[in-house]
């Protein structure tokens, strides 16, 4: 037996793949013909090699339990989601555009709050906001730049346009996931590579390098670059290392650096003390600095900020950049770029409900059943209510609590987001809803990745897509079709 | 490098060395014991004393077989020295040092992870334990032949060979003192005969069999082979030639006055009685490996304060 790619239904979505029965989109031909010259044995043999290289490359997302260390073997989906490099280019651009303005936001807030003052962005939402440090007011990072490294999430609904779902400028991971489904999938699927042209993607690392070095306080020609990990407890783990493996870098935990009297930023290593001039740190603002923010943290180096805001040391993402990256903030993300760049945004957003304005909260409560609420300042998926495959009881909760902190809470409409075709349990071919996290880098220049990390939801009909909560991921291919 | 790190990379290859002694003791021991007449009293249990571990073990094991030993040597999850425990710290500690290792590190300690976890009954069961063995080994000696190849002269070089020289020199005193507590064991009621089988295979585990007969021409006997694993400068595992190599590598890294001035007093040393080949190995030789055991923590000490913890 062979896939029957006609008795594949994607039903009322947009399919990334298959654009109606038996059809296969433009980019997506060369795949799936192949695929279907395979048969469901060969197709099994290459999901188990997939899964064997995973375990060889120990590609891991670590769940740390009471009883011990579990690391997860990265869930992954042989088949690759595909899409044309034209169609890539111009939401590229749309990204790229996103950043920018969100770091002359970023700044503008720290600095003169001119977008406040023209009455664009109103004042109260600033000062509810978790994540804006008074600590950072009239610091300024070189090229005016806050968030260096972003993450969108980006999601493509029944209509076929992407919107952009969320941005993350703090510590945004998932970049290595998206290195090594490349790497894994060139060892399952390697006779695509040679009759496709699928773009490479792997030169992130030397792109972050680059991004990295820019933005050393001191004019050296190989300025001493750090990525500082919360240590091997956390998650993202194997990211960290990977990053500075791939640049280079040193990779520390807050107690390999210390702060010295003359307020710069040191690594203790074998010949003594050397000096530090970048830190791509990937621990939160709160724990970066226990002597200006959570006392008790023992993840950051006392004294960071100090060095920090005396340009003695660069730090990415500047700690503060997460005011930007908050989902009330969000909803005026369309009106930032207008405001900033005089440009019209090219990617849009979900349309989005704040519950804080009188008239959207009563519609959001009077629509709890058809909406999805999303707390403001939550990351990986937590605290929100699915309308649609919610209870009374839970639809009871969340009334209450958008009645006690409407700031904290917004409401978007269920979405339908794209599916792709995937192998799932079982055998066969089935669809499963995507999304799609371009990463983003702007220091000296702007740079996105070459697609990104595209996640699934393994299981039917399901939308989560976040690792934590059973999503997976795929490889996702940007082709050069030829078409202009 | 980061004292963290450099820390980190010593351990690393203590633990990797450790792996590979302990399968390395597992087909000696399998060896010997299918060589010996009956009535000698040698046990599997040897392989737990030599390992200092005899109150582990039996707090899990009331029954001293080698079906327990060498599932107390292979997998016993809380024996911080059993060849699993061992296979899991140098996981953790390639995991936090990936970004100085080669890049094959960690595919290699994953496959030879999963390959011991998959495969305990091979090295449990005599049938399949040389192959187990086998492949164990030449597992580790991969991790040696990429680090040598692929790894750039340095302080990370450095520290992995400190680290596997000061457990191979700790191994090597441990293993002579398991030759000899046989020897004692049975009260000099060996015979001559049994007693060279034994030091063949303290030789064979140590790869210094072969050396040994084409340096020394002379017949296996206790007193030649203890001066040998002692002191020769050629054979890689020797006492003598683990020191030089510790040396050699705290060359190139800095404040290191301290540790070069105590091993050179362990390169200086030399136990008089061996002079005379015709001495008896006696509680009195037992008790000065144990001394050198000692001296040898005390180089492990000096490592640590002088490199790995900062003030």
């Amino acid at each position: 037996m062979t896939i029957d790619w006609k008795s594949y239904s994607p039903g009322n979505f947009y399919d990334e793949i298959i654009s109606s029965p038996g059809n296969a989109r433009i980019p997506a031909r060369r795949l799936v013909s192949y695929l279907s010259s395979l048969n469901d044995e060969e197709l099994l043999e290459r999901r188990e090699s997939a899964n064997v290289a995973i375990k060889q490359m120990g590609v891991t997302f670590t769940v740390y339990s009471e009883e011990g260390n579990i690391d997860r073997s990265w869930p992954f989906d042989i088949i690759p989601r595909t899409m044309s490099r034209k169609q890539w280019e111009k939401t590229a651009a749309g990204l790229e555009q996103r950043l920018r303005a969100l770091n002359l936001f970023i700044d503008d807030l720290y600095h003169g709050q001119k977008i406040i003052k023209d009455g664009v962005f109103p004042r109260y939402i600033l000062e509810d906001s978790k994540n804006f440090r008074p600590e950072c007011v009239g610091v300024s990072p070189r090229f005016g730049v806050w968030a260096h490294i972003c993450g969108t999430d980006l999601v493509r609904d029944k209509d076929g346009q992407f919107y952009v779902l969320e941005d993350n400028l703090r510590v945004p991971s998932g970049v290595s996931y998206m290195l090594e489904n490349r790497a894994i999938t060139k060892r399952v699927l390697p006779d695509l590579f040679d009759t496709e042209k699928i773009l490479p993607i792997d030169d992130y690392p030397a792109n972050l390098l680059e991004a990295l070095t820019s933005l050393s306080p001191r004019r050296s020609s190989r300025p001493s670059i750090v990525v500082l990990t919360p240590g091997i407890y956390n998650s993202a783990y194997f990211e960290h290392s990977f990053l500075a493996q791939q640049m280079g870098a040193e990779l520390v935990e807050g107690s390999d650096l210390v702060v010295g009297e003359d307020d710069c930023v040191y690594m203790k290593t074998v010949d003594g003390l050397e000096r530090v001039d970048v830190v791509y740190r990937r621990i939160d603002d709160l724990f970066l600095d226990p002597e200006v923010f959570n006392p008790d943290s023992v993840l950051g180096v006392p004294g960071l900020m100090r060095a920090w805001k005396k340009g003695h040391v660069a730090l990415a993402n500047a700690p503060g950049a997460g005011v930007a990256d908050d989902k009330v903030v969000y909803a005026f993300v369309p009106k930032i770029i207008k405001y900033y760049l005089g440009e019209e945004p090219l990617i849009p957003n979900v349309e989005t409900f704040l519950c804080v304005d009188d008239r959207e909260r009563d519609y959001v409560l009077a629509n709890l059943d058809k909406l999805v609420v999303k707390p403001a300042n939550e990351s990986g998926g937590t605290g929100m209510l699915v309308g649609p495959h919610s209870t009374r009881k839970e639809r009871k909760l969340f009334e209450t609590l958008i009645r006690a902190n409407p700031r904290n809470y917004i409401a978007q409409p269920t979405l339908s987001l794209s599916t792709v075709p995937t192998l799932v349990d079982g055998g066969t071919i089935e669809p499963r809803h995507v999304d799609l996290r371009p990463f983003i880098i702007q220091a000296k220049k702007t740079w996105v990745t070459t697609g990104g990390l595209t996640r699934v939801a393994m299981k039917r009909g399901s939308l989560v897509v976040n690792s934590s909560q059973g999503g997976g991921s795929k490889d996702t291919w940007i082709i050069d079709t030829g078409s202009k | 490098m980061l004292s963290r790190v450099a820390q980190r990379l010593y351990w690393m290859s203590r633990y990797l060395e450790r792996v590979e002694n302990t399968a390395r003791l597992m087909g000696v021991y399998t060896n010997l014991l299918l060589d010996m007449p009956s009535g000698v009293n040698i046990g599997w249990y040897n392989l737990v004393t030599l390992n200092d571990a005899e109150e582990w073990f039996e707090s899990r094991y009331k029954v001293k077989d080698e079906r327990n030993v060498m599932r107390f040597l292979l997998a016993d999850p809380d024996y911080a020295g059993s060849m699993l425990s061992s296979l899991q710290r140098v996981r953790e500690n390639i995991r936090t040092t990936r970004d100085v290792v080669p890049a094959e590190s960690w595919e290699y300690i994953n496959e030879l992870t999963l390959f011991v976890q998959d495969n305990l009954t091979m090295g449990v069961n005599r049938g399949q334990r040389h192959a187990f063995i086998a492949s164990v080994i030449k597992s580790c000696q991969q991790f040696l032949g990429l680090f040598v190849g692929g790894m750039s002269e340095g302080q990370g070089r450095a520290f992995l060979r400190i680290g596997r020289n000061i457990e191979r020199a700790d191994m090597t005193t441990r293993i002579l003192d398991a030759g000899i507590k046989v020897v004692l064991e049975n009260n000099g009621n060996v015979l001559p005969a049994t007693e060279a089988i034994i030091w063949v295979n303290v030789l064979r585990s140590l790869s210094g069999y072969l050396p040994y007969t084409k340096q020394q021409r002379k017949t296996v006997r206790g007193t030649r082979v203890a001066r040998y694993l002692l002191e020769d400068t050629a054979l890689p595992r020797t006492l003598r030639y683990c020191c030089a190599a510790v040396r050699h590598a705290c060359v190139v890294l800095p404040r290191n006055d301290a540790v070069l001035a105590h091993v050179d007093r362990l390169l200086a040393s030399h136990y008089a009685p061996l002079d005379d080949e015709d001495a008896v190995l006696n509680q009195e030789f037992s008790d000065y490996l144990n001394h050198l055991q000692l001296q040898i923590a005390e180089l492990h000490q000096l490592c640590e304060e002088t490199w790995f913890t900062f003030e």
